[in-house]
């Protein structure tokens, strides 16, 4: 591991880390506007995270030091990952080792930690909130494995690096029906996982419907700030790896200026993601908890299909 | 891997995920148009061969294909699904999640059965042979899985659809004259099964389980 690859990661991550309330922003925007609102401001997260950095800690009595450290392992895991993971550029530091399973599973860490800590306040909306969230987790997690599997296919290898070269050099791999098959099995698990329509409404607290908001319904202060930055990183990169495996051009190999256009261009499709995903968001309604396993089955076969056919066609 | 063999097998993959698709809608409008995107997958893959053969008689199959099973069987079955614009598969016999888990399996068993096909066949085509058998096999299970009338007359159109891709695929394209027969044979079962249907709805049934016991 050599320094540049390891300034490219900081890099990496500072995008990550100030983008992510910013996309945040732009979702809420596109989304007030498509209502007819006139909305806040796209930095008005950055706005409230900072008021929020600022403000007392407090914590229920009855909690132990797992709700504290939650927010930490949520922050984390999204920004270790926001270091290595082929987001602007593909020199990221320990490249030849990324594995694409190690990768998500890292970020799925949060998700658990995040359900752990709802549950050790010991209130109602915790322990639903908690029950929700893993019911959700055990269904995507097959869907994101297979899915995994399907992209792994052309290479023989989970080598996250690897891949996302691999499809900006070879173009077909990436509208066969492998590839396609998988794609969309992932952006099943995307709204499943980072909790948008029509899995979880994100902006609501209506207490039969809320996933994500109930399990962070204790936090406050700076710990709500550290889980909001912690969430929105990591919608940038679900959709930022998203956007390198479904169109991996402009992902920079090397040099300072080919790190700025990776950049540029990872701004660039994680917005147009963010925005197509609030136009669904707009134009689609929540499903019902117990319609969830539908979708999210119908996600898995995606992915098994996406298997059987990378096979059939090798 | 050549153009051809990748979109060949585009097209044979749209036709059965097209199946699984009408497995996992519940809505009828939805199962519809997986059944019309069925149509036009199938047809493009008539096209594909009739381009890869450089055959006339091929081009005259796919545009028969895409009329009758992508435009009018499915315009036949919308009309009897718009007198209740919301009707859904309510309460099928089988659940979604464990449909589509059991439509998987499937689709393994026709990998499995269809080895000794792919081997004769053998080429781009034969390859995908698999791909037919498990839209047979899916229709089947739909047929059987499914309560209404609407929904177990597009899993016999499934069958007939994975029938016709198994044919494509193996024969590399079939007669004008016997996908002619094949086609109308099916068109007439719809129109009969659309006058049946018709029928049942006047007197109230829409459920197939209800005529299962005699009533006063």
């Amino acid at each position: 591991m050599n320094a540049t690859r390891l300034v490219a990661g900081a890099l990496q991550l500072a995008l990550v880390v100030l983008g992510g309330p910013l996309l945040l922003g732009l979702m809420r925007r596109v989304r007030s506007r498509l209502e007819g609102r006139d909305g806040p401001r796209i930095t008005q997260p950055w706005r409230d995270l900072v008021k929020l950095a600022t403000k007392q800690r407090v914590r229920p009595t009855e909690s132990s030091w797992i709700f504290g450290l939650a927010p930490l392992v949520v922050v984390a895991t999204a920004g270790a990952v926001a270091v290595l993971a082929p987001l602007a550029t593909l020199a990221p530091p320990l490249a030849n080792s990324t594995d694409f399973v190690a990768v998500i599973f890292t970020l799925l860490v949060g998700s658990v930690v995040l359900a752990l800590a709802a549950l050790d306040t010991g209130t109602a909306f915790g322990g639903m909130g908690a029950s929700r969230a893993l019911t959700i987790g055990a269904l995507v997690e097959p869907a994101l494995l297979v899915a995994v599997l399907a992209l792994s296919l052309p290479l023989h290898s989970t080598n996250l690096v690897a891949i996302v070269a691999d499809g900006a050099r070879h173009a077909p791999v990436l509208v066969g029906p492998s590839h396609l098959l998988a794609l969309g099995s992932f952006v099943v698990v995307i709204l499943a996982e980072s909790g948008r329509l029509p899995v979880d409404n994100p902006s609501t607290h209506l207490e039969l419907t809320m996933i994500f908001e109930a399990l962070i319904l204790e936090y406050s202060g700076p710990d709500l700030a550290l889980v909001t930055l912690g969430e929105s990183m990591r919608l940038v990169i679900w959709l930022g790896l998203f956007a390198n495996l479904a169109a991996p051009w402009g992902v920079a190999a090397s040099g300072a200026g080919g790190f700025a256009l990776g950049a540029a261009v990872l701004v660039a499709k994680v917005a147009v993601l963010g925005v197509a995903v609030t136009v669904f968001e707009v134009t689609t309604a929540k499903l019902r908890l117990f319609r969830l396993p539908e979708l999210l089955a119908g996600g898995f076969i995606l992915a098994v299909f996406g298997v059987v056919t990378g096979a059939v066609m090798r | 891997m050549s153009g051809f063999a990748n979109a060949l097998a585009s097209a044979a993959v749209v036709v059965t995920v097209a199946a699984v698709v009408a497995l996992w809608r519940r809505r009828l409008r939805s199962i519809l148009l997986a059944l019309v995107v069925q149509g036009v997958g199938l047809g493009a893959v008539a096209t594909l061969l009739a381009v890869h053969e450089r055959d006339a008689g091929l081009v005259v199959v796919a545009a028969l294909v895409l009329g009758v099973k992508a435009v009018l069987i499915p315009a036949l079955l919308a009309r009897v699904a718009s007198a209740s614009p919301d009707a859904r598969e309510s309460d099928p016999l089988v659940n979604v999640p464990a449909s589509l888990v059991i439509a998987g399996l499937l689709t393994l068993v026709a990998f499995v059965a269809a080895r000794p096909i792919v081997a004769i066949v053998g080429g781009p085509s034969g390859r995908l042979v698999p791909l037919g058998l498990a839209t047979v096999l899916i229709g089947f299970f739909m047929m059987v899985a499914r309560r209404r009338a609407l929904s177990q007359i597009v899993g016999l159109l499934l069958v007939d659809n994975g029938v016709a891709l198994t044919a494509f695929l193996v024969t590399s394209g079939v007669p004008v004259i016997v996908e002619l027969g094949s086609s109308l044979d099916i068109l007439f079962g719809v129109v009969v099964l659309r006058v049946l249907f018709a029928r049942l709805s006047a007197i109230g049934v829409r459920d197939l389980d209800q005529l299962a016991s005699l009533h006063d």
